[in-house]
């Protein structure tokens, strides 16, 4: 014990291990009355690792190449030991990381932990959300299946839409005329190496800056406003650890039940979490049935198909789609409620935030489905209302008539 | 100036100095990077444009070429065709080639730079299978109203000989004309329509 202590003290003299300790951990006082949607933050870093855990260990038996990554991934699955267990962690954890990031991102949306003075907790969050797409999106090419190769071929041609620059940013992505070898190589460098390397960056980033500001709470009030004026610690605040590892270590394991049970009985979840089209190799003269994106992107693919070209080009679908996406970063922004969370807001934010859920989940059901006249003209009128969340904000939150909001946490 | 004063301005000059001639540098390094991301020689080569010799083409013929993996027709329209082509653009979705799926030189009646030569890009822009040269007037299997043309044997998609998509049919679009120029009467390049020699 005597010589462990001191080898401690030696460390600290030379690297603030303790000090990095107390911060983060021992130290760091957040709120007490954390809820249920409180797990989700360090279920997606549980998320990030087993990716990236797993990912190495798929690395070691795949092949970026346009001959060989298919076979490769059914080499993984049929002749590496235990090469099916880890294919299905990886596929699974993708569908799972998306799952618990959406939790993730509600629970900041309904108790405004992205308002002051917050806004770059949410900024480096929604960097992360991006980077996952890139990532998830670079990803799916790999296996080299029909989707992924259609998808990819989709996904590419969006930036032909661009105007002037478009068709030779998309030869530039590609590095072919056509999705090719030289994609496929491409793609793995990113998937392994670069956005791998910006999202723990990004993680990092997003950690600092929360531990900078401190934990919001489900009342959206702020605990360091009541300290004790002896110790001058936060009246509502525990110390991360033990408390929340502890309750954390509780979510970890119903997560890891809710992902075994995939894993083990439903690891393609019905076409959802990996796509049957997927299971035919990459044929670039024959075009799937139907392209459809993977579930996490759906309520995005349906912005796109709704949105009626201009001139024979997608490019008003491709400009909305990814307004759909940016619009969350100017949240901190668009939000002028004088309060934070939805508990002490009026009825009108309420009935905002439900019909926003509710165009998102119907989105998400109507970019899955073949497009008719019908699921278009209800994809438009989802997607209007998912942009009128945004944009009308400034002015429903600030007519909006809140409840007076308690000066210390409720638990 | 004693020894020990800061020179101001000179701090800031060499401070601008370096960073503009560091900046420069920066950029000068990504752009091998950025440029080892264009299609390689063996690409560019895979995708080079497709010199073709159409003179051996008869009126009424078609020649299939291939280009970047994909088919390209080359089809000599006779006039009868012309003219019979000309007759049902109300039964086209996009009579007028409205949608960008070809060149600008080809957005006309022919989507074509001489009327009587059809380049297009044979891959259904449903769900890309091949369609056949139909160029009997009025069979059997496609009705007595068929003038001519492209069918896809995997959904039932219909083209004119102007690759025009015909109304009611799963294609959405009409079929894409690809780049090209003439090199002179009999030789066309097919995947460079730059100007000039």
């Amino acid at each position: 014990m005597n010589s462990l202590t001191s080898l401690l003290g030696w460390v600290d003299e030379r690297f603030p291990l303790t000090k990095l300790w107390k911060e983060h951990l021992s130290e760091y006082y957040a709120p007490k009355n954390f809820n249920f949607w409180y797990f989700f933050g360090s279920l997606a870093l549980l998320a990030l690792v087993i990716q990236i855990v797993s990912g190495i260990f798929l690395a070691m038996n795949y092949k970026p190449d346009a001959g060989l990554a298919f076979y490769s991934v059914e080499y993984i699955m049929r002749d590496v030991e235990w090469g099916w267990l880890i294919r299905y962690i990886h596929s699974t954890g993708a569908s799972m990381f998306f799952l618990v990031i959406y939790l993730h991102m509600f629970r900041g949306l309904i108790y405004g932990s992205y308002r002051k003075p917050r806004e770059l907790v949410w900024i480096f969050g929604m960097l992360i959300y991006l980077a996952l797409m890139a990532e998830s999106f670079m990803g799916y090419l790999l296996p080299w299946g029909q989707l992924s190769y259609w998808g990819a071929q989709v996904i590419v041609n969006l930036f032909s839409a661009i105007p002037f620059i478009g068709p030779d940013l998309s030869l530039w992505i590609r590095g072919d005329y056509v999705i090719s070898d030289a994609t496929l190589n491409r793609f793995f460098a990113f998937h392994v190496v670069a956005v791998p390397l910006v999202l723990i960056g990004l993680v990092v980033a997003h950690i600092i800056a929360l531990h900078e500001v401190g934990s919001n709470n489900p009342d959206g009030i702020e605990i360091k406003k009541h300290k004790d004026p002896k110790t001058g610690l936060p009246l509502d605040g525990i110390p991360f650890h033990p408390y929340y590892t502890v309750k954390d270590i509780v979510g970890v394991i119903v997560f890891l039940m809710v992902f075994s049970a995939i894993l083990f009985f439903k690891p393609d979840m019905g076409g959802y979490f990996l796509e049957y089209a997927n299971f035919v190799p990459a044929d670039t003269m024959k075009t799937p049935e139907h392209i459809g994106a993977l579930w996490y992107f759906n309520p995005f693919y349906a912005i796109l198909r709704a949105t009626p070209p201009m001139f024979g080009s997608p490019l008003p679908g491709v400009i909305a789609m990814g307004a759909a996406v940016m619009v969350f970063f100017f949240l901190p922004w668009l939000d002028r409620g004088a309060v934070k969370s939805i508990r002490y807001r009026g009825t009108i934010y309420k009935v905002a935030v439900w019909l926003f859920v509710v165009s998102f989940i119907s989105l998400g059901f109507l970019g899955a489905q073949v497009p008719t006249p019908l699921y278009t003209v209800l994809s438009q009128i989802f997607g209007v209302i998912y942009f009128a969340f945004f944009l009308l904000m400034p002015w429903y939150t600030k007519i909006d008539k809140c409840k007076p909001v308690p000066e210390r946490v409720t638990g | 100036m004693s020894q020990n004063e800061v020179d101001r301005s000179k701090r800031r000059f060499l401070i601008a100095a370096t960073t503009a001639v560091g900046g420069v540098a920066a950029v000068a390094t990504v752009i091998p990077f950025v440029a080892s991301m264009l299609p390689s020689q063996r690409a560019k080569a895979g995708g080079a444009p497709l010199e073709v010799d159409i003179s051996k083409i008869e009126p009424g013929m078609i020649l299939n070429v291939e280009w970047r993996g994909k088919p390209v027709w080359i089809v000599n329209r006779t006039k009868d065709m012309l003219d019979l082509m000309a007759k049902h653009d109300d039964k086209l979705v996009d009579p007028k080639s409205e949608m960008m799926q070809q060149p600008e030189y080809a957005k006309n009646a022919t989507r074509s730079i001489k009327p009587e030569f059809l380049v297009a890009v044979g891959v259904c822009t449903h769900l890309g299978c091949s369609p056949t040269f139909r160029k009997e007037v009025g069979p059997a299997d496609l009705g007595a109203d068929w003038p001519g043309g492209f069918f896809c044997p995997c959904h039932g998609s219909k083209f004119d000989l102007a690759a025009r998509v015909f109304q009611g049919v799963p294609a959405p679009t009409n079929l894409v004309i690809p780049p090209h120029k003439y090199l002179s009467d009999s030789r066309i390049l097919i995947g460079d329509d730059s100007k000039g020699a």
